[in-house]
């Protein structure tokens, strides 16, 4: 009997010394380059048109430190940034995402350049049609107006 | 083809414009929250004083959540005062009025209060945690919650009693009617 009650003991204290090793790898190192990642693609909210990595304020430092616990904690980076932008929006974001009403900021200048070749392409072609057009002689010159031509060249000015 | 070709090129431009007359007209700074009609997040900090202080506790009333710091000038200097004679003119109407400082030095937090003669709760979030979880990019902001605990309202800048009273007796009411 006694001996069932050292073994139930030891494995409660195995199952236990599990359960805190299992905690302690819940509590994961955080990679400086993740959070750095996750960093550099908030805007630090304090300071226009930098990023919460590029900024020294105060506010980007506690929001770097907010990433690392979130990390710690077991959280992926795509959930650590979803917590910033369920607070703040997707104004958050350095890059707006590429879906919805945003494709048109990532497709709109491509959609631009495309156009605008396509209208140099078709003015270039004009010029160069319009050009060829005029410098066909239209009808053949007369051999006596020519003659005089090339001996009043020749006579000099 | 040519008149349609003259036209076309300055009507180019007409989009172009009304853009750039929209974007100078926005502001910036003006984010809308997406926090608003969702519930608070819960917090749990200490006041100066090193009293527990949580929404939690003050569930079931009318809360102004008002984010400052002692740099905040003038914008927190100019609503220290409002806060403080609508706090006291609202705290026996269940409207209570809570205080918190962010990226501050505690002495420079206890002379703000000390010389504003703040009586309402008040918490350091020396960690930005709280700031964060309510998505606060500067100071002052302030947010007004119904007695479910929701936000119901973000206002940045200086509170003035204007706003404060408008804001706080159309949830008063709203409360008192099922």
């Amino acid at each position: 009997m006694s001996r069932v009650a050292i073994m139930l003991c030891a494995a409660l204290v195995l199952l236990a010394a599990a359960a805190s090793a299992a905690q302690a790898q819940s509590a994961k190192p955080v990679s400086e380059d993740v959070v750095h990642e996750i960093a550099a693609q908030l805007r630090c909210v304090v300071c226009q048109n930098l990023s919460v990595a590029d900024s020294p304020s105060e506010m980007a430092s506690q929001m770097r430190a907010i990433i690392r616990e979130r990390l710690a904690g077991g959280e992926s980076p795509a959930e650590v940034q979803r917590y910033f932008v369920d607070r703040y929006g997707e104004w958050i974001l350095l890059s707006p995402p590429r879906r919805g009403f945003n494709l048109l900021v990532w497709f709109l200048p491509l959609a631009a350049v495309a156009v605008g070749l396509l209208i140099v392409g078709a003015l270039v072609w004009r010029w160069t049609h319009r050009g060829r057009g005029v410098r066909t002689p239209p009808t053949a010159v007369d051999p006596a107006m020519s003659e005089r031509i090339r001996r009043e060249l020749e006579s000099g000015s | 083809m040519k008149r349609l070709w003259r036209w076309l090129i300055p009507l180019a431009a007409v989009p172009v414009l009304a853009l750039l007359a929209y974007g100078f007209r926005v502001s910036p700074r003006d984010i809308p929250s997406p926090l608003v009609g969702r519930p608070a997040p819960a917090f749990a900090l200490a006041t100066l004083e090193g009293e527990p202080l949580s929404l939690a506790g003050h569930r079931g009333k009318v809360v102004v959540l008002n984010f400052w710091a002692s740099w905040c000038y003038p914008a927190c200097y100019e609503e220290a005062p409002v806060l403080e004679r609508n706090w006291r003119g609202y705290r026996d109407r269940g409207v209570v009025v809570v205080g918190v400082d962010i990226q501050d030095k505690r002495e420079a937090a206890v002379k703000f209060v000390g010389d504003f003669g703040l009586t309402f709760p008040i918490a350091q979030d020396l960690k930005g945690t709280v700031s964060v979880d309510f998505g606060v990019y500067g100071v002052p902001e302030t947010f007004f919650l119904d007695r479910a605990g929701r936000i119901r309202v973000k206002h940045v800048g200086a509170v003035t009693d204007d706003v404060f009273r408008a804001t706080v007796d159309r949830l008063l009411a709203e409360a008192s009617s099922p």
